[in-house]
């Protein structure tokens, strides 16, 4: 009886992580595709990127339990959590030197540098 | 539900080749390669072909992406187009692809268990592996050892691919000392002045490579092996080459270092094959390295996936400080 | 329960690609492929977990390393060529400029 409640409030929270980290990821793609300029497209992508990926890999954690694959997902999150963020800024500063300018709306967005 | 996802992976994939075909830009088709790359992956990890998944992601999105911009770099970023000839193209191409689609009438369904593929060679392999090699991953038992021949082909071709890029593409040994001096001047060799993703690399690299060694000799017990470790570290060094400028870099691994590591790599395993001929079996037999014809295998196959790691490792770096090492054509 | 997730990424990786094919800078594209990768990653991770091999996971966690190298090769280019036209116009300049004086 104890075990099989503990059981399901570990599903429950792990399938809200699963379905809250599904909605970021769709959430992040449809802003890269509607977004107006670069800048905004930039922004949904790569914090949408980060936080659903953290939220998808701990619903699966959850659900691993202690066992070697959850150090394995744990290492990927941490990887992630460093590398995503670093890509993303790392890109915003190429653009920016590049001479693409942030400006609001799609006055910025011009074939630059094709 | 994954012949499903198969399908949705190959739509895009076609997709994304139809678009590969038809751009003009070189740079844009790179990027488009680096994406189809994964989408190929992703259909080798669903098929249940893990080692072959990871080979692809490792040289087809990461190492071959770079290697096509050292390239780009080099030369026009615009495809020149060229208009002579068309019609006999077209139709050559034409005739290919009826001819391919013809032959795929041929061929068993999906899955089929009396395909001649499942038929012969095969299940004697999943059978005997036990007996005679007995390690896990029943890939790198027959990669290694039951086909060691071809593997040892593989190993000498990647060599020879090398030597071969090397004899077209060496750097005229006089530039090394102009490069040193203008490293001062241009500011912005590599992401130098950038400074997150510099401490970001420059934190992850030894993990990069213990990862790589990781792969190397987990290579029995899960997906991995030598060609996945040799791309993996030799994307540790591309990184570190890409933060730190490509001077610094030959001086943590030199050339002749490189060029040593290939040869060796290609030479152990080769050596492996003729001390089975030395201690009295045929070539490539691993069975009498140990005193145990079991452990010998598996200590055969270590030695060998070693080989394979270094030489493949020491290529893509060659290669790729045969493209960085030029400044112009 | 991981259907959800598949079904999500697979759709983002759709729409990562179709704002690869039309996005009008470069810069777009290289993220759309950084987007294709973390995407790639995650549904690794729940594929491997989906079918009970916890050893598939050392393909997401390679996966996620090229995808990181890729795109900073991908900067690299870029700056480089970008200061290799900046010098270029520094000498066009200088040379018009040594003309006129």
């Amino acid at each position: 009886m104890d075990q099989g409640l503990i059981h399901t409030v570990l599903d429950i929270i792990s399938w809200i992580l699963l379905t809250t980290g599904a909605f970021f990821v769709l959430v992040g793609g449809v802003g890269a595709l509607r977004m107006p300029n670069l800048y905004t497209r930039m922004h949904a992508a790569s914090v949408t990127d980060t936080m659903g990926a953290a939220l998808v890999l701990g619903g699966i954690m959850v659900q691993a339990g202690l066992t070697l694959a959850t150090i394995k997902l744990a290492a990927i999150l941490l990887f992630l959590l460093i590398t995503s963020p670093t890509s993303s800024y790392a890109l915003a500063h190429a653009a920016l030197l590049a001479g693409i300018k942030p400006d609001a709306g799609r006055a910025a967005d011009e074939e630059h540098h094709e | 539900m994954t012949v499903l996802f198969g399908i949705f992976l190959l739509t895009l994939l076609v997709i994304t080749a139809v678009a590969i075909v038809r751009t003009q830009n070189l740079f844009v088709a790179v990027m488009l390669l680096g994406i189809f790359s994964l989408l190929i992956a992703l259909n080798f990890f669903i098929l249940d072909a893990a080692d072959v998944a990871l080979t692809e992601a490792a040289v087809g999105a990461g190492i071959s992406t770079v290697l096509f911009l050292g390239a780009l770099a080099l030369t026009s970023e615009r495809e020149r187009f060229v208009t002579k000839h068309r019609a006999l193209s077209v139709a050559v191409v034409v005739c290919a692809t009826l001819v391919v689609l013809y032959a795929t009438f041929d061929k068993p369904a999906f899955g089929d268990p009396n395909a001649p593929v499942h038929q012969h060679v095969a299940p004697w392999y999943l059978e005997y592996e036990p007996e005679y090699i007995d390690i896990p991953n029943v890939v790198t038992a027959v990669l290694g050892s039951f086909r060691g021949y071809d593997t040892l082909g593989e190993v000498f071709v990647v060599f020879t691919a090398g030597i071969g890029v090397l004899f077209l593409l060496s750097a005229r040994p006089g530039r090394k000392t102009s490069r040193r001096q203008s490293e001062n001047d241009e500011s912005a060799i590599g992401l130098r002045e950038n400074l997150i993703p510099r401490v970001v690399a420059r934190l992850l690299v030894p993990f990069i490579l213990l990862f790589g060694l990781y792969v190397q000799f987990h290579g029995e017990y899960g997906p991995g092996g030598g060609f996945q470790a040799g791309a993996l570290i030799a994307a540790a060094f591309i990184l570190y080459a890409l933060v730190e400028g490509e001077a610094r870099t030959l001086e943590v691994l030199p050339r002749n270092a490189l060029i040593a590591l290939t040869a060796a790599g290609a030479l152990l395993y080769g050596g492996v094959g003729l001390t089975g001929i030395l201690l009295g079996s045929e070539f490539l037999d691993y069975s009498v390295l140990a005193a145990d014809p079991v452990s010998g295998q598996q200590m055969g196959i270590i030695l060998i996936e070693a080989g394979v790691g270094m030489t493949v490792t020491g290529v893509l770096l060659l290669i790729f400080h045969a493209f960085a090492a030029r400044d112009q054509v | 329960m991981y259907y959800v997730v598949t079904i999500a990424t697979l759709i983002t990786m759709a729409l990562a690609l179709i704002r690869a094919l039309i996005g009008p800078t470069v810069y777009d594209r290289v993220l759309t492929v950084n987007m294709f990768g973390t995407k790639t990653v995650l549904l690794l991770s729940v594929i491997a977990f989906l079918a009970g091999r916890p050893d598939f996971l050392d393909l997401a966690l390679a996966y996620a390393l090229i995808n990181f190298i890729g795109v900073l090769a991908v900067l690299e280019f870029f700056k480089s060529r970008e200061i290799r036209r900046q010098q270029e116009r520094d000498v066009e300049q200088e040379s018009t400029r040594g003309k006129t004086g």
